[in-house]
């Protein structure tokens, strides 16, 4: 790898971006985590002695990389993984965070978590059986929660002795049932993950390929979610007012602390306070009480108005010219997480942004069959369920179209009676 | 390849960002927090964060320290220190008075203490009602802490159910707890080892002196380094040498190993940090050492 040192002062920071890998047990996802772990020099010493020791006694002869992403006792004993893990390594230019999700069809929820972070899913095809079921369920999940970058990864080409055919059988295939979708950018790489062709080396096999290596595709990817401008949203998390300070400076002071969702602000900007729809001009913004000029999407900051406002957590701060909707009735598409079915006959609890409102079903649309993408009519959500379906909300939230803003158009929805949270939603356009 | 058009932050400038979101939710959602502060490098980073996250007001939370008794000097004083100058209040609840009750009972007078230090924290969350503690927990130190939680739910007797974890979407935290039952939160779950210490070389964050190279008497065990102290004697066979030393992670004096090392600056140690060959508790802990699943099973049991 020409990488640079993670140390280099010459190399550029390149950002961070997280990334999704999608495949069954057999499809060699583990071993391509591992791989990539591997190669980017991220196993140290003592992990690789102690998977080096799992695999004699599993009887292999070979480093099982595999290993290395097996978390839990309960999945070691199983052998299978069943939940989401989170793997890092750093090429010294940029900062991967991997959600390694499980393949299997009962762990929708699984997959629709992981890839609600990421910028990028590694959708993986075992050369040898081409497009399953599941490679189409993986890619419906990943375009439906608005993953921006798909990448095909056609694995263990070394089992069809690296042939170009069934690469591009495979491709052909693909692009066919992705045209149903809407994903705006699909690649596609052969590899061995095995061997470490196309991973981070070219290997020698692939000649025939003259694409960048997964490795390299990882590199070039945009950390960011969308190259498009985003609308200011920057919803209120807390509100800080030091008035038992002793510095009298500080007795008028009302920062309002919250993460840029989207968008930029800058000293000066004419913003909009929601839900009371007071107007005020930003005086300040300030990380940690030092003041900085602007802030960029992603950010962590406070900012303090020219005008004393009433504003509390849950409130929203945008541009006065750059509003979201105040709805109390919403369409969405909802992922049910939760053994216990979704019920109109309860109320639960929507967490949108900082605010939390109670929300009923008002009606639902229909089921969506993942594997076949048909629509079917149900009367309640089961566990790994996506139905669309219509939300009446007790106040109003501040929203935009998923498709338009990951941050104002995702919630998630929470049983009051456990606390857990039981649906992912996102809302329509 | 597309261009990049956008501009993002650098990777610190975002695991920043992310882990200051964090604290504002616990702040926001739960009535009573606190965060735990052991004077490790870890938690020095939870500090800093909590600065840009709360400054210029104070902190919405106590700052607490779980003390085994057997931690080094250096470091208890440069909790104190580090304490005070941020004007925070800190609480310290101590194994020993655990011990004194009855609730804490060694196998041994030398058993290491590590494990039992969720005895106390139980008993301190429920004395002051806490119904969430911060903790500067890495999801890349252990496999276990691979699957965990940002804000890890925990029952009534501080358990963690790996199989029963709340779902965690997009940046929408669910810190929501019943009466008895709290939630576990970690800001840096996201951070690496090296990440830690490049966070501590830009702000320039002040340390315990051993975690810089120094000279220190151990004996060498398992391929690891027991330092020897008061409380770790060496037995009349050990052979006892000077070593140049540092630690990579402070903890309980009985369980913690220093590695050879002749970094005396952050700079070096960062150097170090990104070629190392071990992982930090591979290299450090003698109590994770004895099976690949006890920090599985000590998480269960209400550790962090």
């Amino acid at each position: 790898m020409n990488a640079p040192h993670p140390l280099d002062p010459q190399a550029t920071d390149n950002g961070l971006l997280r990334f999704l890998t999608c495949g069954s047990v057999d499809d060699g996802k583990s071993t391509l985590i591992g791989r990539l772990l591997f190669d980017s020099k991220t196993i140290l010493a003592d992990t690789l002695n102690a998977i080096e020791k799992t695999s004699a006694k599993r009887g292999m002869t070979a480093v099982d990389l595999s290993l290395l992403t097996d978390g839990l006792q309960a999945e070691r004993e199983q052998g299978i993984t069943i939940d989401v893990a989170y793997r890092y390594f750093t090429t010294g230019t940029r900062k991967y965070i991997i959600a390694d999700a499980p393949g299997h069809e009962q762990y929708t929820r699984n997959m629709v978590t992981a890839a609600s972070t990421a910028n990028l899913a590694i959708i993986l095809v075992d050369a040898r059986k081409g497009m399953l079921t599941q490679t189409r369920r993986h890619s419906y999940l990943a375009s439906l929660v608005g993953i921006p970058h798909l990448l095909v990864a056609v694995n263990k080409m070394d089992l069809v002795d690296y042939d170009q055919a069934v690469f591009e059988k495979i491709k052909a295939d693909y692009l066919a049932f992705a045209a149903k979708l809407d994903i705006r950018d699909v690649r596609f790489i052969p590899l061995s993950a095995l061997n470490g062709d196309m991973v981070v080396e070219r290997g020698t096999r692939l000649g025939w390929y003259e694409g960048p290596t997964l490795m390299q595709i990882l590199e070039a990817t945009p950390a960011a979610h969308t190259e498009k401008a985003e609308d200011f949203r920057f919803p209120v998390q807390f509100v800080c007012r030091p008035q038992d300070s002793a510095n009298p400076a500080l007795h008028d002071y009302r920062g309002f602390m919250g993460r840029v969702e989207s968008g930029e602000i800058a000293v000066g900007d004419a913003v909009t306070v929601l839900p009371s729809g007071r107007t005020s001009t930003v005086k300040s913004i300030e990380i940690g009480a030092e003041p900085i000029e602007r802030a960029i999407h992603e950010q962590s900051v406070t900012i303090l108005l020219a005008d004393e406002i009433d504003i509390s957590r849950g409130d929203m701060i945008v541009k006065s010219a750059e509003q979201p909707r105040a709805v109390k009735q919403i369409d969405a598409t909802v992922c049910w997480l939760s053994e216990t079915p979704m019920s109109p006959a309860r109320t639960y609890l929507l967490r949108h942004t900082s605010r939390e409102v109670k929300a009923k079903i008002a009606k639902i649309d229909y089921r969506l069959d993942v594997n076949t993408l048909e629509r079917e009519a149900i009367g309640a959500l089961a566990m790994n369920d996506i139905a669309q379906l219509t939300l009446k909300l007790a106040q109003p939230i501040f929203a935009d179209a998923y498709d338009r803003n990951r941050s104002t158009g995702a919630f998630i929805i929470i049983d009051e009676s456990t606390n857990n949270t039981v649906g992912a939603g996102m809302i329509d356009g | 390849m597309s261009t990049l058009t956008r501009q993002t932050l650098s990777h610190l400038d975002w695991l920043e960002a992310e882990a200051i979101h964090i604290l504002r939710e616990v702040a926001g959602q739960c009535s009573n927090p606190v965060l735990l502060f052991s004077g490790g490098k870890d938690s020095v980073c939870l500090l800093r964060l909590a600065e840009k996250a709360f400054r210029p007001g104070r902190f919405p939370f106590p700052l607490m320290h779980i003390d085994t008794g057997h931690n080094y000097q250096e470091v208890i004083a440069f909790r104190d220190k580090r304490a005070a100058e941020l004007g925070e209040r800190l609480i310290v609840r101590s194994l020993e008075d655990s011990m004194a009750r009855g609730s804490i009972v060694l196998k041994h007078p030398l058993e290491s203490r590590n494990k039992h230090q969720s005895v106390t924290l139980l008993e301190a969350i429920e004395e002051f009602g806490f119904d969430a503690c911060i903790g500067g927990a890495r999801r890349d130190e252990e496999k276990a802490r691979a699957k965990e939680r940002i804000m890890s739910f925990r029952d009534e007797f501080g358990q963690w159910d790996p199989k029963n974890q709340r779902p965690e979407l997009w940046n929408l935290f669910n810190a929501r707890t019943h009466k008895g039952e709290n939630i576990r939160a970690f800001p840096i779950s996201n951070w690496t080892e090296l990440d830690v210490w490049q966070y501590i070389q830009r702000e320039q964050l002040e340390l315990p002196s051993i975690y810089f190279a120094h000279t220190r008497p151990v004996v060498r065990k398992n391929g690891l380094l027991q330092p020897v102290t008061e409380l770790t004697p060496a037995s009349p066979e050990d052979k006892v040498e000077e070593v140049l030393v540092r630690f990579r992670t402070v903890g309980d004096i009985s369980c913690t190993a220093p590695v050879e090392s002749d970094a005396d600056t952050l700079d070096k140690i960062l150097a170090e940090t990104a070629t190392t060959t071990i992982t930090e508790r591979g290299a450090t802990r003698m109590d994770d050492q004895t099976s690949e699943a006890s920090m599985e099973q000590r998480k269960k049991e209400g550790y962090f």
